[in-house]
């Protein structure tokens, strides 16, 4: 039966992380705009609240922890953690992108730890806050080509290496770190390893000044003859040349809807806040008539509000599939794709239409364009995305279409 | 709506004041930060739970006389859609893609195509048991499947099956007693009466709400005068669904014979659908009796006024729904064209200037079918969908023509030559962007 709205079982999931977006990311998303590398002691009470909104039964498995493939339904339809975690992070964003990515145990290396570990990892790791680390100075989009090491010595591994971009990298509690088994076996001896903070040998060596999303701090790290458990590697240390890169790469279906929802949220945020703005100036926005008979601001909102529902609707579609099992890897990257450069578009043009009031720091129109712009970056840039969109569209390997 | 506000204000109050807390330096002073966070952790976790309560009490409990739906976000079609649509890709693949070039060269489809089409079932599908139909319920994501897939097969003829098929939707979602006895036969036999819907005008700027055409009261009879145009089979058609302004009343549906007087049709050959016989209706001063308005003369009160305006919903989602079928031909067109065409020692698709356009079709293609079906999702949930429907046809009026064009594109000078049908699915492309009536699911 084709629906394609909001379940009434999720919305409660939406009303609560809208709350949380209004009254609490929202007032103090200024604040800490402006004081980057600030520690928003907020957050240690919104990790409570996290946990309280959850131990009061609201939130129903949503966050990024709880994201994993649905074992195909068998009984009816699924809308689960996947799509209430989709809704819950647009809300939230709608609020702020740089606090959403701040909150506490929920963090991109915890939907990694989710997609990959074993049983007794995932209760090992259970209520860790981990960031994600892949990106090197001289490895961005091509992760397959890192350079950090792990070799194993007795019943340790040991890494050596230099991670950048490390988002939540010094406020979480461990860090996923993407390592390499054996340079010379390309992606399939790329592993990820779970490096407690504390472990002598990781340094944040230095946090990142940026042009948005500064309520969320992004690190760099050095890993210097750091010593691991053994059991700290997720998943299998075989090298399977076959399977490649899936292990690692599994996460990435599960995480580039909630990353699409970012766009969602922030682009929700300008758009309705531009709307009100103008709605001051006698701008009203009808769903009727010609398009090309009506102001050329009304028709540009509309315009907007299309593109935008494009973006939300392919990542519901891209979590509605992960929740009921369907293999996703192409609809996860077109909802990351779409809703990232809409989103992009979308605050940048409300800037624009709202003109001096958009541009100053009296509204959040500038800040929200300014934020927007990663969405479109990290988790797969969106030529990335294209990339893989393409080659699984014409049936080409990366050895084929590079 | 009251259940989510009283859940708002019970959620946003204690956040307002957690907050507060979080913020008081007081709290840092004094080392409080322990107790502030137990504190937020059980207020929330009562908030949650007095939410979740709420929730539960004031879930509307389900009325006897109507299954409850589940109401969840789901994208299966029912069993019964699977089949109609198996049965139509196969349809689309062997009858409608072979024909296609034929019929855009001779301005009309082939001679028995309207009965093959007609023989799958798709009135009956349409029409309800009780009216003599075969359809346990109507409905619009049904209607929006079969656009689609005709689509995928060629939008001429597709437009020139999908006509019929409106004029029989109208009937069955509006028409009266009489209106239904007297028509829904003889379309539903496969008699091949042909019927069609005329919406459109020709003036630039054209918009469904403000219809230049005019339905007067004269005695106990209406006199039509106007323009339609784009108006598939308009030369073969016994009868007409034409939309007129009736003044005071607003936009209605009459029912006009072919052969009236004062109905003229005459060709009208367009950039592309041609193969649907398109033809440019004047109505002058055509006098039709009080009873065909579409839905009798009730249908003067506002509820023909809703209706009219329900049938502009059905008809941008029906266009959608037609956008979505050509651009899927065109993909799966392109794929294998670049897959196998060579060029610098290597297929075309290697490069990324070349996938990279593959890619961006794809994920239009897939924003367009989304907002179409969520718009017909909302039709058969009782849903409004004005919005959801203006918004779909705006997406797909854009990015039909992008796909449009760089489908000619990828295939290069092969692309503007007719030896391939990309060429075709172009000019028909250009049409959703113009097509904002004739049709209705």
């Amino acid at each position: 039966m084709i629906y394609l709205e909001i379940p009434k079982n999720l919305k409660l999931v939406v009303n609560q992380a809208h709350q949380v977006a209004k009254h609490v990311f929202r007032p103090i998303s200024r604040k800490y705009d402006r004081a980057e590398h600030d520690y928003p002691k907020e957050l240690d009470l919104l990790a409570a609240l996290m946990d309280g909104l959850n131990a009061g039964g609201g939130r129903q498995g949503a966050g990024i922890d709880a994201l994993q493939q649905g074992r195909g339904a068998d009984q009816g339809v699924r809308n689960g953690a996947n799509m209430s975690t989709c809704l819950g992070m647009t809300e939230l964003c709608w609020g702020d992108v740089g606090l959403a990515l701040s909150i506490p145990r929920q963090g991109l290396g915890n939907a990694a730890i989710t997609a990959v570990a074993d049983a007794n990892q995932k209760r090992r790791f259970e209520g860790v806050w981990a960031a994600m680390a892949i990106t090197e100075p001289g490895a961005g989009s091509d992760s397959a080509n890192i350079r950090t090491t792990a070799r194993l010595d007795g019943d340790e591994w040991v890494l050596d290496g230099e991670k950048i971009y490390v988002t939540a990298g010094s406020r979480a509690d461990s860090v996923v770190v993407w390592a390499t088994l054996d340079r010379n076996l390309g992606r399939a001896a790329i592993k990820s390893f779970v490096v407690p903070r504390g472990t002598p040998g990781m340094e944040v060596v230095r946090l990142d000044k940026k042009m948005g999303i500064r309520a969320s701090d992004t690190a760099s790290i050095t890993l210097t003859d750091c010593r691991i458990p053994k059991e700290n590697l997720l998943g299998t240390a075989d090298i399977d040349t076959k399977k490649g890169f899936s292990g690692v790469m599994q996460t990435f279906d599960n995480t580039r809807p909630v990353v699409a929802a970012m766009g969602v949220g922030v682009a929700r945020a300008a758009l309705e806040h531009a709307r009100e703005l103008l709605a001051r100036e006698g701008i009203e926005v009808r769903y009727q008539g010609s398009l090309f008979a009506k102001r050329a601001v009304e028709a540009e909102l509309i315009r907007m509000e299309a593109e935008w529902e494009a973006g939300r609707l392919l990542m519901l579609k891209a979590a509605w599939m992960a929740d009921n099992g369907i293999p996703n890897s192409t609809e996860a990257s077109m909802s990351k794709a779409k809703a990232a450069r809409v989103a992009n578009e979308i605050t940048l043009r409300c800037v624009e239409l709202c003109g001096g009031l958009g541009y100053s720091e009296e509204e959040l129109l500038e800040k929200w364009a300014r934020d927007s712009k990663i969405i479109d970056i990290f988790e797969g840039t969106q030529q990335i995305q294209l990339l893989i969109i393409a080659r699984r569209l014409l049936g080409k390997r990366s050895s084929e279409l590079r | 709506m009251d259940n989510e506000k009283i859940i708002n204000e019970v959620m946003g109050g204690g956040l307002r004041v957690l907050n507060r807390i979080a913020d008081s330096p007081l709290v840092e002073r004094l080392g409080l930060e322990e107790r502030a966070q137990q504190l937020v952790y059980e207020g929330a976790k009562r908030a949650s739970e007095a939410a979740a309560k709420a929730a539960r009490r004031l879930a509307p409990r389900g009325s006897s006389d109507r299954p409850r739906r589940s109401m969840k976000f789901d994208l299966r079609l029912s069993e019964e859609q699977q089949l109609m649509r198996d049965t139509l890709r196969r349809f689309a693949d062997d009858v409608m893609q072979p024909a296609a070039r034929e019929a855009d060269d001779r301005s009309g489809p082939p001679n028995d195509f309207l009965e093959t089409f007609s023989e799958l079932g798709a009135i009956a599908m349409s029409v309800p048991e009780a009216m003599g139909g075969a359809a346990e319920q109507v409905s619009a994501v049904s209607q929006m499947l079969i656009a689609e897939d005709l689509a995928r097969g060629d939008m001429g003829l597709a437009y020139a099956a999908l006509s019929p098929l409106s004029f029989v939707n109208a009937l069955v979602h509006w028409g009266d007693e009489q209106q239904r006895a007297r028509l829904l036969p003889a379309l539903l036999e496969g008699d091949t009466m042909v019927a069609s819907v005329a919406v459109v005008e020709p003036q630039p700027l054209f918009d469904p709400g403000t219809l230049r055409t005019t339905a007067k009261k004269r005695g106990s009879d209406y006199v039509l005068r106007g323009e339609k145009s784009m108006v598939a089979s308009a030369d073969r058609a016994k009868w007409f669904l034409v939309a007129a302004e009736v003044p005071k009343a607003g936009p209605r549906f009459f029912l006009v014979e072919g052969d009236a007087a004062g109905v003229e049709v005459t060709e009208q050959p367009a950039m592309g659908l041609r193969s649907a016989r398109l033809g440019r209706l004047k109505l002058d001063d055509v006098r039709v009796a009080g009873e065909s308005m579409l839905g009798g003369q009730g249908a003067l009160k506002a509820e023909g006024k809703l209706a009219y305006y329900d049938a502009v919903n059905r008809g941008r989602v029906a266009w959608g729904a037609m956008a979505v079928g050509t651009s899927q031909a065109l993909l799966d067109y392109a794929i294998p064209y670049c897959n196998d065409r060579i060029a610098f020692g290597e297929p075309i698709s290697h490069r990324q200037a070349v996938a990279f356009m593959i890619a961006d079709i794809g994920i239009e293609l897939e924003s367009m079918r989304m907002l179409v079906y969520r718009a017909a999702g909302r039709i058969d949930a009782g849903m409004k969908c004005q919005r959801e429907a203006y918004l779909a046809r705006t997406l797909c009026s854009a990015k039909a023509m992008q796909i449009g064009t760089n489908g000619v594109q990828l295939l290069g000078g092969a692309g503007f030559i007719k030896d391939h049908p990309v060429e075709i699915w172009y000019r028909q492309l250009r049409s959703i962007a113009v097509m904002d009536g004739n049709l209705l699911l």
